[in-house]
């Protein structure tokens, strides 16, 4: 950690996350007894499908919501960053009255909040949009400002909803390294993402589905936990394998549960689509219990 | 045609608040107008002094309605009953003529009282000899209109246009300023920060507290400057007024921001709600014209307080005893409103303070 914002105020063993929580809105279960690990210095991905509870989870590990039962781990407000679902950045405001307004809640001093923003919006390359209106930059840039604005006060626990979506494939590689490089200053990062080509890249993998666990671990162990194999075919299998079939690069993957051995290599991708598969043809109702 | 008209219908359908403003808004408006528009009015408050007081009391008769006769008073203390606004014509009786005093600061009520007075001469003067009755001390009396002796309209709109501005301002402002807030997903960024909820709240009205008190300014000193308008009374008194009646306003902004999902359903809720302060609060028909079905909204009406206040000190100076009533309704209103509006405004942010914290 750099910068003295004070790494040690924030305990021994320092990791985030969720133990046994759940959260209710009225009678829908939006997260189901999820546990949830943030190491400092990794960044952590939560996927899942829309509606899976991603962001609940976030909001519960940001602070923004009280889950209904279960305990949340986090830093006092000052350490933790926060990216919502949105930019989280007042259109109104130019990029650089963003981050100062960012810069003074948190208390940074003049000084050091100048530097450090200087130096975020040339990683970000956005040195040249500063006195531009939030909201009169392109969704990427948008994006990019949000998510150094969350990180402007070097956070120990950094959460970033979906910080990718919608943000071309440039702009999303400095995304990235920026995400990278806070993770390389100590902080833990956790970011919510629909992009499993992204979750790859982390550190470890939180699969949500209807608000309840469906995998996790690293981006290896979850495809080395997949049950049964993969083979490749020109056409939709008939019959049952045909529910067990996705497109995917031409081709369509059919899972096999009870075979042995694939015929290629499954990825993260494969490993998360059988997973939810593995749940439907069991028949688990939606929100129930984890396979 | 027919998709767009089923689709319209049933986004119409959901849209309850516009439903609600298409079918509720024509309806109260016809009731408000019906009962509470009318510039008639049909009783004077009045006080009698002087030796012949109970004479002349007797004598009166609509649409003078005497309230207190006090024959051991003189003058002096008529003045005081109209300044303090516990009448609006006071008759003066002693040595002489007898000389009417009229509140000019409740214009329409100075008309009606005016009117009532030379129809009545002129009923005395033609009537009086045949019927063979005395001619009676209120027939041919001196009238002395006091506070707007020219009765001018800009006297008595200017005081209360101050309170319109001010219920614009505090309420739509407020309202949007809260609710760009919800849209642009800001105040969970809000709700997450070391900040406190007291923190926000104040931080996110006081400027618009500013900029409303900085307008009340501009309104009254334009009124005096250019209108004429006078203030007679103290600054301070009005001062105190105006930002007990911004809190309620203030206040009901954040109210309406917290039920607002977006900036139109807010100005919706809005107009909704300064619409009736502007028509039932005394501004423009008077009061005591409005029925009594419709004027208990009058009374939970914030501007109606502030109307009698910015009058009261404006045009009568009068002082803050007699005025005690419409500061404390307002501070009642006040600290209802603001309570409730701190609640819920704390509800937003409530889920940053967690059952329990780790680290």
């Amino acid at each position: 950690m750099s910068a003295g914002t004070g790494h040690a105020a924030t305990g021994g063993d320092g990791w985030w996350g969720t133990q046994d929580v759940s959260v209710r809105y009225g009678q829908r279960l939006a997260l189901d007894h999820v546990w949830f690990r943030a190491e400092p210095g990794q960044v952590s991905a939560v996927v899942g499908g829309d509606g899976a509870g991603r962001t609940t989870l976030l909001r519960c590990l940001a602070g923004a919501l009280a889950p209904s039962s279960g305990e949340v781990r986090r830093p006092a407000a000052p350490r933790i960053g926060y990216l919502s679902a949105g930019s989280g950045t007042y259109p109104d405001l130019s990029v650089s009255e963003n981050l100062a307004f960012r810069a003074t809640v948190y208390r940074l001093p003049p000084a050091q909040a100048r530097e450090r923003a200087a130096e975020l919006l040339d990683r970000a390359g956005l040195t040249a949009a500063a006195g531009r209106l939030a909201g009169h930059l392109s969704g990427g840039m948008r994006q990019k400002l949000g998510v150094i604005a969350a990180m402007l006060h070097r956070p120990g626990l950094l959460v970033l909803d979906e910080p990718t979506t919608g943000v071309d494939p440039v702009s999303r590689a400095d995304l990235w390294w920026l995400i990278a490089r806070a993770a390389a200053d100590g902080a833990a990062v956790v970011l919510a993402t629909s992009y499993l080509d992204e979750a790859e890249r982390a550190y470890d993998v939180l699969v949500l589905d209807a608000g309840a666990e469906l995998a996790s671990g690293t981006p290896e162990q979850i495809v080395a936990a997949m049950p049964g194999a993969l083979r490749v075919s020109d056409q939709r299998p008939e019959g049952d394998a045909g529910r067990r079939a996705w497109r995917r690069e031409g081709h369509w993957r059919v899972w096999d549960p009870d075979g042995t051995a694939s015929c290629v290599q499954p990825d993260l991708q494969d490993a998360v689509t059988v997973a939810t598969l593995a749940r439907e043809l069991a028949g688990t109702p939606a929100g129930g219990v984890r396979p | 045609m027919w998709a767009m008209i089923v689709k319209e219908f049933r986004q119409l359908r959901r849209d309850r608040r516009t439903l609600a403003m298409m079918i509720v808004l024509p309806v109260v408006l016809l009731v408000v107008f019906g009962y509470a528009a009318s510039f008639d009015v049909k009783t004077i408050p009045t006080v009698a002094v002087g030796p012949q007081a109970a004479a002349v009391a007797g004598a009166l008769g609509e649409p003078f309605d005497v309230v207190k006769t006090e024959p051991a008073q003189g003058r002096d203390w008529a003045v005081q009953q109209l300044r303090d606004g516990n009448a609006a014509a006071a008759v003066v009786t002693g040595s002489g003529r007898p000389e009417v005093l009229i509140d000019g600061s409740q214009l329409f009520t100075a008309r009606a009282a005016i009117a009532a007075l030379s129809a009545k001469a002129a009923k005395a003067a033609v009537g009086g000899s045949a019927s063979g009755q005395p001619a009676t001390p209120a027939a041919a009396p001196k009238v002395t209109v006091l506070y707007n002796p020219d009765l001018t309209t800009a006297d008595i709109m200017i005081p209360g246009l101050a309170g319109v501005v001010l219920v614009f301002i505090g309420t739509i402002i407020t309202s949007l300023g809260v609710v760009r807030e919800r849209q642009t997903g800001t105040m969970e960024q809000l709700a997450v920060m070391p900040l406190k909820p007291r923190d926000v709240f104040l931080g996110k009205i006081g400027p618009y507290f500013a900029v409303a008190a900085l307008d009340l300014a501009v309104v009254v000193g334009v009124g005096v400057a250019l209108f004429g308008v006078p203030f007679r009374g103290s600054y301070a008194v009005f001062g105190l007024g105006a930002i007990l009646f911004l809190f309620v306003t203030l206040g009901i902004g954040i109210l309406i921001s917290s039920v607002s999902e977006n900036q139109g359903q807010a100005i919706q809720l809005a107009m909704m709600i300064t619409l009736p302060q502007v028509l039932l609060s005394g501004l423009i028909f008077p009061l005591s014209s409005i029925a009594v079905g419709v004027r208990w909204i009058s009374y939970l009406l914030p501007l109606t307080y502030f109307n009698e206040i910015s009058r009261g000190v404006m045009l009568r100076a009068e002082p803050i005893g007699p005025l005690w009533q419409p500061f404390v309704f307002l501070a009642l209103l006040g600290l209802v409103v603001f309570t409730l509006a701190s609640l819920r405004f704390r509800a937003y942010l409530a889920p940053a303070a967690p059952r329990r914290r780790a680290g």
